[in-house]
């Protein structure tokens, strides 16, 4: 078997098949990156499942994953401005987080350079919105490269590291979904001989670091000087590239992704236009673009999400004076979703009705059912929902917040109405609760997410002694990002540490009602809701089970490993069906007949469904 | 090779990451130039997963156009269907696993359960070759995978790509008693040897 982890510090030149997020982390070890950091998140988790396959005692830099994006921002900032080399990576909406210190950084001289990671989801794949980080950057004159593939991946980090090391200022490496888990051959350089200088360099006279008042315009010069020479070196750099089709009529400016789609559109194009693709996305290479501009009559710009870009570019052709027409966004779809193929297919048919063939009818073939993500057979979530839905009056108002248990707002459950982001759901219920006394309110939260932001909306409750009832959904871990520890874990991606019990740190804060229950004790559990329910002010139910799908994962390894599930005695049930259409375990088959079956492949046996049927018709299977 | 496009869908936790890890490094080791992209996240959990393969020296996006592959491959029933329907034109292959996990919506009751004989009809309208897939005697469902993986093997589903670049692929990836098991089973349902 090929190992990864050795690959990656493979001293030779080589070649293999990786990911963006494999690649990106073989770039990091040849540009000497000395400090990661990291909060869990899609489309960026498989970064760090990379980096654990280096041996601790092998591995050339230190990695966390911190308590929240801010703050592994802070650690990459830390690291740096003491002259090591740091990156920090994490999802889109994760810069929202890390915001408050993320615009700042470029006013700070970072004198080891630092690279900033973003994992943006055109396409929401697995997002609560597709939101375009470019804006950010230009809010914090902060340069973005962004490479379309794994290739380039490794390439651009590298470019990044160079560029922030310069002119010690931060570099955003922007890799969207479909950037991170592409899966190429790339041919990787033989490794530089790196040697560390680990003496701590912070010295305020390479500051200050104080942006106060006045102390900041100089900063900001500094910021924009920066980023003028960023522009600059642009100009000439390879990761720019003209795909010249010797057509002087029509040109397309792109990059990123929508540049993969677009090559793969024209293969059918009459005659194809030429192509600008920026690696360089911000700032665009001023000099680069007008000339580009100038040699062709009509320039579309093919932009992925906002029109950055094409703001940009208008602008420079503005004050240009030049007549070249420049075909923007046109309706509100191109703001919308990810430059697939086919998205791409229709814009230019749009843009140009004469470039391509008609595509012919689709056949849409028959109805499938939809197949929405559910929770695991055996998932604590799901007993959870199902007894505290029994507590409940129809009326009341349930808050969800991000985690596996985001996914109890389907049906059966219908639990967890509304939605924000990390951490939310204490403030919003609160909100929620004011001038209200006829419909109670509960919000839910997992783990992971109590450490990450979940805090300071909890102390508010408490502070302000909000009357809501909040539910700490307790697996044990950061589930649906791939099972990474919480600072209740004990454990750190680099060994053991001190567990901080969720509990403890509740009762620290003084809250007055707290319970905690196995969610697989239902009946308990729908007892101690209505109670927390009926208490005077801030209540917190821990409702806690293990993952079940960590839990199974790590059982099938051992050996000797016999799987275990439930049968249906189907001479006692009755075909009430509360097994289907409230439960909703996923293992359960409903038959045209009525009559429900054990799906073998999936149930697990948990034995979590059999206190909930009436009838007593389910039991552990025996062979 | 021009282009060649494979489109591989299933429910989260079939095991379509590894049988696509396997495919594309196979294509690898038969010299194509390939490229692919599998869907990580909260779908994995019971949702449907997807993953492209594109192999060919004209290809550059990782993705699969809509009705552009040339080969569909399923673990499951509905999601067969569901790739038929996104995936392939007019022509092509589609190798399934006959195996149903029920949706939500026809657990609930409220939506109607898909039957066998429209993933026949379908193939017959589309003009695909059809490959039904099932093994009930296995003992681990998890491997369901790796039946599959014969089958496009035994028939020479993708062009190019042999017995010995799956067996390499497989050797690049599991080790132990993984890969003993994976492999007897890929040799049993092959016709290998």
């Amino acid at each position: 078997m090929k190992q990864m982890g050795e690959m990656l510090l493979r001293r030779e030149s080589f070649e293999e098949i990786v990911m963006g997020n494999t690649a990106l982390v073989r770039a990091m070890v040849a540009s000497g990156t000395r400090v990661v950091s990291s909060y869990p998140g899609s489309p960026t988790p498989e970064i760090a499942t990379a980096i654990k396959t280096i041996p601790d005692d092998s591995r050339p830099f230190y990695f966390e994953f911190s308590t929240n994006e801010k703050v592994a921002m802070e650690v990459a900032y830390g690291a740096a401005i003491n002259g090591h080399l740091s990156t920090v990576f994490f999802k889109s909406v994760g810069l929202n987080v890390a915001s408050d210190t993320f615009v700042q950084l470029n006013l700070m001289n970072i004198i080891g350079g630092m690279v900033v990671v973003l994992g943006d989801d055109p396409g929401a794949n697995s997002s609560q919105n597709e939101q375009d980080n470019r804006h950010f950057a230009r809010m914090a004159y902060t340069p973005v490269l962004e490479p379309a593939n794994p290739s380039e991946v490794y390439r651009y980090y590298k470019a990044a590291a160079l560029l922030s090391q310069k002119h010690h200022m931060p570099i955003i490496l922007r890799m969207t979904t479909h950037v991170c888990h592409a899966k190429e051959k790339v041919a990787f350089d033989a490794l530089p001989d790196l040697v560390f200088d680990d003496a701590p360099k912070f010295d305020v006279r390479n500051g200050p670091y104080i942006p106060i008042t006045s102390l900041v315009f100089p900063k900001k010069r500094r910021a924009l000087a920066n980023l003028a020479a960023v522009e600059a070196g642009a100009e000439g750099s390879s990761l720019n590239r003209v795909v010249d089709h010797g057509n002087d009529s029509r040109g397309i400016i792109t990059m990123g992704l929508p540049f993969l789609s677009l090559m793969d559109v024209l293969e059918t194009a009459t005659k194809k236009p030429d192509i600008l693709k920026l690696g360089f996305v911000h700032p665009i290479p001023r000099k680069l673009v007008l000339d580009f501009l100038t040699r062709h009559g009509s320039v579309k710009i093919l932009e992925e999400l906002d029109d950055i870009l094409e703001s940009d570019v208008k602008k420079i052709a503005y004050d240009a004076g030049l007549k070249t027409r420049i075909l923007g966004k046109g309706d509100v779809e191109a703001w919308v979703g990810e430059y697939t193929y086919d998205k791409v297919y229709d814009i230019l048919a749009g843009t140009w009705p004469d470039l391509l063939p008609a595509r012919g009818e689709v056949d849409q073939g028959v109805a499938v059912p939809d197949r929405p993500a559910q929770m695991c057979p055996g998932c604590g979530h799901r007993s959870a929902f199902y007894a505290i839905k029994k507590a409940l009056e129809k009326n009341d108002i349930t808050v969800a917040d991000i985690g596996c248990h985001t996914l109890g707002f389907l049906p059966p459950y219908e639990m967890g109405q509304l939605l924000m982001c990390m951490g939310a759901s204490p403030g919003l219920g609160a909100g929620l609760s004011l001038f209200n006394d006829s419909r109670k309110v509960v919000a839910f939260m997992g783990d992971s997410t109590f450490f990450h932001a979940g805090l300071p909306g909890i102390i508010n409750a408490v502070f302000n002694n909000h009357n809501i009832t909040l539910i700490l959904m307790e697996n044990g871990t950061t589930a649906m990002t791939g099972h990474q520890e919480t600072p209740a874990t004990g454990k750190n991606v680099n060994g053991v540490t001190e567990a901080i019990p969720v509990k403890g740190v509740l009762e620290g804060l003084g809250i007055r009602f707290i319970y905690e229950v196995d969610t697989y004790q239902q009946e308990k559990l729908t007892g101690l809701v209505k109670q927390a329910m009926d208490d005077d002010g801030f209540s917190v139910v821990i409702a806690r089970h293990p993952c079940m799908l960590k839990f199974t994962r790590e059982q099938r390894r051992k050996k000797g490993y016999q799987g275990k599930r439930v049968a249906i005695d189907q001479k006692v049930c009755d075909q009430n069906h509360e097994c289907l259409a409230s439960f909703g375990c996923p293992s359960f088959t409903r038959k045209q007949d009525g009559s429900v079956e054990i799906n073998a492949d999936l149930c697990i046996g948990d034995g979590s469904c059999i206190q909930t049927c009436p009838t007593s018709a389910i039991s552990p299977y025996k062979p | 090779m021009d282009e060649f496009n494979a489109y591989l869908i299933g429910v989260g936790g079939q095991g379509i990451g590894l049988l696509s890890e396997i495919l594309i490094r196979a294509a690898d080791h038969a010299g194509l130039r390939v490229k692919g992209v599998d869907t990580h996240g909260l779908a994995q959990r019971g949702g449907t997963v997807i993953s492209h393969l594109r192999m060919g020296d004209r290809v550059s996006s990782p993705m699969v156009p809509r009705g552009k592959a040339d080969l569909v491959v399923a673990l499951e029933q509905n999601e067969a269907l569901r790739g038929v329907n996104t995936a392939l034109g007019r022509g092509g292959v589609l190798v399934y696993y006959d195996t149903v996990w029920q949706p939500l919506g026809v657990r609930l009751g409220k939506t109607e359960p898909v039957e066998e004989e429209q993933i026949r009809e379908l193939c017959q309208r589309k003009g695909l070759r059809l490959y039904k897939v099932h093994a009930p005697e296995l003992s681990e469902p998890r491997m369901q995978n790796i039946v599959v993986l014969a089958t496009v093997s035994k028939h020479g589903l993708i062009p190019n790509v042999l017995d010995l670049h799956y067996r390499r692929a497989m050797e690049d990836l599991l080790t132990g008693e993984m890969l003993t098991k994976n492999m007897a089973l890929f040799d049993l349902k092959s016709g290998g040897n």
